[in-house]
């Protein structure tokens, strides 16, 4: 039961930074229709700019963890940001509204291009960094010695994500930019004829995603200590898995889905094997669509005759 | 009408997406070598009942049963690709479903495919290039031909689908479900988006497809210059259910036909109709 | 979607003067120092005790933000002197045309040079290899594009059936001693199962919910053969896989060799040459098939699956069985492709197998244009070809690769030969315009 417990916690915590980055693929989903295989490797430059902003700043002398924390998630928010307003402006919106696979093999080409490009920058190897965020509490004692614990880190991770979901969908359901965006998702010429810029709409659209999967690409930093180039693509898949599980294009299936992943990934290693997690992964979701084709909160295709 | 004049015969059908109830305990009956007409307002569900003779939509209630030469055939338990390959029953989109990459004669082609699949020996003979396969394939490419010929679209058979003017596909496609051979042609709004001498030669092609194939033909159709031209019957429904039916000048006459289409209540309808006399 | 939006950016830029064009070069170049500012900037590295430290490179920064304020001047220079109309002119009407009527004389002309290229180049080894690894990617593209391009069904995850039948031969050979032909249609009957396998569950799924199992598939193939080692030997693959014999006598030195058995001097080039033929032979079978199939019903129903699923099924086309031949046909042609990679290497392992592969072949699928046969033989060429170019810059080849992809796209996205040849004509065939033809739903 202890054990059961631990598991069910890192799996959530998991399952957290697997639903931010499904956010992003859901939105871009949502709003154009494509897959964007390059988010993956956004949340990999994410990672990439988390660490090297916490580098400098802590040789700048700066020690105050807090305050180091939140510069860094500003500043690897900001330019990831931009870096997901350049993709869709260098590789998708000449192919807007091309053939369906030419955008999808452009997004493949563009994952290839940022994964290689942090190999080239950042070299191949991995990179360490010491636990920033240190402690935390004890939950329970088991009588056997096992130790249900909870980490600040997973605090950390659990309680950003709470906070970010709060704000991203007080920004859908609120805000005119949200208004515009879920506009362009029903009927993009109709929306444009309404006034809605459409290109300003779809640029946000990849900033948020982007800014959202920085977040997690930091989280990651901060729960596994490490960042790799090659980290975007197992993530991303995942990540599009969770999307696609929880059914692609609604908001909340993608942090269900996440949760979800991270979930049955933690158990399976916890409790049968960790060379297979990610097939079982993969298996899951291969089986859930064949019941569920749109996924678990996807709106059923209805086929127009 | 018995099973030598009647072709098909919906008895209490009923589809229901959710709470909304398309169709409502709709019987009627499509004679044999006769051409039916479903007439209604529009979202009066005569596309789903459509839908559910072709086997798109599984009806949740109600039984459709076609009269056919080994016997009469279920609709209702037969679904998807086995409505056409099985009971013969072909039929036309609304919006116009071709092929559009593909040329003029490929579409007739696909349209041969289950006989074809059977001569070229389930792709085996015909990879080997067997005699019994080339003379089939020839048989089919004249097939075709005949429907182009019948359509008058032979000279445009190497075009592709997709370049034909709008009444062109329309043909097309009608021409595409007769070489499937059906027993029952079912077409929704053949005539829609026709002009008038179109239309004309389409109620044409419809009345030379009873006459000289034999095939017995439902149909959905708004255009009521067609509609009284060349049905035998009429069936017209309104809100899911039906609400007349008999030869054409009957139902035209028919205050609850006229109350339906002008959205009236009834008895509004009569007095219209009687202050115009 | 509509076309208000796209020709509305297309017409935003006005041919303005150079001071549009300096604004722009500089918000160009101010993205890029934000882009490359960290990422660029500052190197880190794990230093000798573990711990990261890191150096700055501000002149490196400075020269790549520097080039790219260049080069967006010189792209606004040249879109500006092509016109509006832009990318789509590169490549004016008339070479389009003449493209395609010189089409019917590339293909026969391809064939002759590539039966020629072990007589032209035998003293180059070097070009002999890459002829290999081109003519297998062309087969691979041509076995996919049974499922992409005829059939429109999208397979992310195509090397599984490459890494079944590499992996099926190379079992079947080292372990029961049989040999490459025995094991060549065995291997293609067992990938072509897998393929009915995937096909199965996915048969409901449309569109991206359909690239995405297909790309679970190929990695969970890829991490079944990772992880089963007692099968696959894992990561370290399996080696002294046999190579390929010529009627049971093999090309090896020594007294039962072929060199021997003809009398003439044993030179390795012979394998080479033989090699050549064998995967040569392959992918024109693989291409005669799929022409064939293209004329008869199967094929015909597997385009128009493309084209519209639900006309499809009221004319009575059974789609389940329609899909799965599709797959079970490409997969067939890839486990054939595979078994010839294990024979050719002689070693294989998980890593030649990777999503990576997937990409390249469907970039060459689509970058052919979709369905055809000659282009996606040119599309492998370039591709495969323009690789080996990067073969002295590792590191940098897979990013080339991938902005190769996106230009390409952007260039031409419907492909190098952007026409459909009919498959039966009464009077005479007429090429198809690429906008006409579909490119399906699965």
């Amino acid at each position: 039961m202890d054990y059961f417990a631990q598991q069910l916690i890192n799996g959530l915590v998991l399952g957290s930074i697997y639903g931010l980055i499904a956010i992003g693929y859901t939105m871009v989903y949502g709003i154009v229709g494509m897959i964007n295989f390059a988010h993956g490797d956004i949340f990999m430059i994410g990672g990439f700019i988390a660490l090297i902003s916490f580098l400098v700043l802590v040789s700048f002398g700066l020690t105050a963890v807090p305050v180091v924390l939140l510069i860094v998630l500003l500043v690897s928010m900001a330019i990831t940001a931009l870096y997901g307003w350049t993709v869709e402006r260098i590789a998708y919106r000449p192919l807007r509204h091309s053939f369906r696979l030419a955008p999808m093999l452009s997004a493949i080409g563009m994952s290839f291009v940022l994964s290689n490009f942090s190999q080239v920058a950042q070299g191949a190897r991995v990179k360490p960094v010491p636990p920033i965020i240190t402690g935390g509490y004890t939950l329970h004692q088991g009588s056997s010695g096992f130790v249900v614990q909870l980490s600040n880190v997973q605090i950390v991770v659990v309680l950003t994500t709470i906070v970010l979901l709060a704000i991203f969908t007080w920004l859908v359901a609120r805000t005119r930019l949200g208004r515009d965006m879920r506009a362009c998702e029903q009927d993009q010429t109709m929306a444009a004829l309404l006034g809605v810029d459409v290109d300003r709409t779809i640029s946000m659209t990849f900033v948020i995603g982007a800014a959202l999967a920085a977040v997690a690409g930091m989280m990651y930093l901060l729960y596994y200590g490490l960042v790799d180039f090659f980290m975007g693509f197992v993530a991303g898949i995942k990540a599009f898995t969770a999307a696609v599980l929880g059914g692609i294009g609604s908001l909340p299936g993608a942090m269900l889905g996440g949760l979800a992943i991270g979930l049955i990934e933690t158990f399976w290693s916890a409790y049968f094997s960790v060379e297979y997690k990610d097939v079982a992964a993969f298996s899951i979701l291969i089986v859930v669509l064949i019941f569920m084709p749109t996924g678990l909160l996807g709106r059923p295709e209805v086929e127009k005759v | 009408m018995s099973d030598d004049h009647c072709i098909l015969s919906v008895d209490r059908l009923s589809m229901r997406f959710g709470g909304i109830v398309a169709v409502n305990e709709l019987s009627f009956e499509a004679g044999r070598k006769k051409i039916t007409a479903l007439i209604g307002p529009n979202g009066a569900g005569k596309t789903t009942v459509f839908n559910c003779i072709t086997g798109f939509y599984k009806p949740t209630g109600g039984t459709m049963r076609l009269a056919s030469d080994g016997g009469p055939i279920a609709l209702e338990r037969l679904n998807d690709f086995r409505i056409s390959k099985q009971a013969k029953v072909a039929r036309t989109f609304q919006n116009i479903r071709l092929f559009p990459g593909m040329t003029v004669l490929e579409n007739l082609m696909v349209a041969q495919h289950n006989t074809l699949m059977r001569a070229s020996g389930l792709t085996f003979l015909g990879l080997l290039g067997v005699p019994s396969w080339r003379t089939a394939e020839k048989s089919a490419i004249e097939h075709a031909t005949f429907w182009l010929n019948r359509i008058g679209l032979y000279d445009r058979a190497d075009d592709a689908a997709g370049n034909l003017p709008y009444g062109d596909q329309r043909r097309l496609e009608i021409a595409r479900a007769m070489c499937t051979e059906p027993v029952l042609l079912c077409l929704d709004e053949p005539a829609a988006g026709l002009n008038a001498r179109e239309s004309a030669a389409l109620s044409e092609l419809l009345l030379s497809i009873r006459a000289e194939q034999g095939t017995s033909i439902l149909l959905i159709e708004h255009d009521m210059s067609v509609v009284m031209e060349i049905s035998d019957h009429v069936v017209v429904m309104d809100y899911g259910v039906k609400i007349a039916e008999g030869a054409p000048h009957d139902v035209r006459d028919d205050p609850r036909v006229i109350a339906a289409y002008l959205g009236a209540d009834e008895e509004e309808a009569i007095a219209v109709m009687e202050s115009d006399r | 979607m509509g076309y208000v939006t796209a020709s509305a950016t297309d017409h935003k830029q006005p041919r303005a003067g150079i001071a549009f064009i300096l604004k722009k070069a500089l918000i160009s170049a101010f993205v890029a120092l934000v882009l490359f500012s960290l990422m660029i900037g500052i190197r880190t590295e794990a230093g000798p005790t573990g711990q990261l430290i890191y150096w700055t490179r501000f002149g490196e920064l400075a020269t790549l933000v520097a080039i790219v304020f260049v080069g967006s001047i010189a792209i606004e220079l040249v879109r500006q002197w092509l016109g509006p109309a832009g990318a789509s002119q590169l490549v004016p009407a008339p070479v389009q045309n003449g493209l395609a009527a010189a089409g019917r004389y590339v293909a026969p002309a391809l064939l002759i040079f590539t039966l020629l290229v072990p007589v032209i180049f035998y003293r180059q080894r070097y070009i002999l290899d890459l002829g290999i690894l081109v003519l297998t990617y062309v087969m691979l593209g041509w076995g996919l594009n049974v499922v992409v391009g005829l059939a429109g069904l999208l397979d992310l995850g195509y090397v599984a059936f490459y890494a079944v039948g590499a992996y099926s031969y190379a079992l079947f050979a080292t372990t029961f001693g049989l040999s490459f032909w025995i094991c060549l249609p065995i291997a293609g009957i067992l990938a072509s199962l897998w393929g009915v396998m995937l096909g199965f569950p996915v048969l409901r799924l449309r569109g991206d919910y359909l690239a995405i199992v297909t790309l679970a598939f190929g990695e969970i193939i890829r991490l079944v053969i990772v992880n089963w080692q007692s099968l696959t030997g894992g990561p370290n693959g399996i080696s002294s896989i046999p190579r390929p014999t010529l009627f049971g006598i093999p090309l090896t030195p020594g007294p039962n060799g072929l060199a021997a058995k003809l009398g003439i001097a044993f030179d390795p080039t012979h394998r080479l040459v033989f090699l050549f033929y064998v995967i040569l032979a392959m992918a024109l079978l693989t291409n005669w098939v799929t022409i064939r199939l293209r004329r008869l019903p199967i094929g015909r129903a597997w385009e128009a699956l493309r084209e519209d699923e639900v006309a499809c099924r009221a004319l009575g086309i059974n789609t389940t069985t329609t899909k799965l031949t599709a797959f079970a046909t490409g997969a067939l042609f890839g486990g054939f492709a595979g078994a010839f990679f294990a024979t050719r290497q002689g070693f294989i392992s998980p890593e030649s197998f990777t999503f990576q592969e997937s990409a390249l072949v469907l970039a060459i699928v689509v970058l052919g244009g979709m369905g055809s046969q000659l282009g996606v033989a040119l599309a492998a060429l370039a591709m495969i070809g323009g690789f080996e170019l990067f073969r002295g810059l590792e590191q940098y080849r897979m990013l080339v690769f991938g902005i190769a992809m996106v230009l390409l796209m952007i260039w031409r996205p419907r492909g190098l030969i952007g026409h459909r040849a009919p498959t039966v004509y009464l009077k005479q065939a007429q090429a198809i315009s690429s906008d006409l033809v579909k490119e399906g739903h699965g």
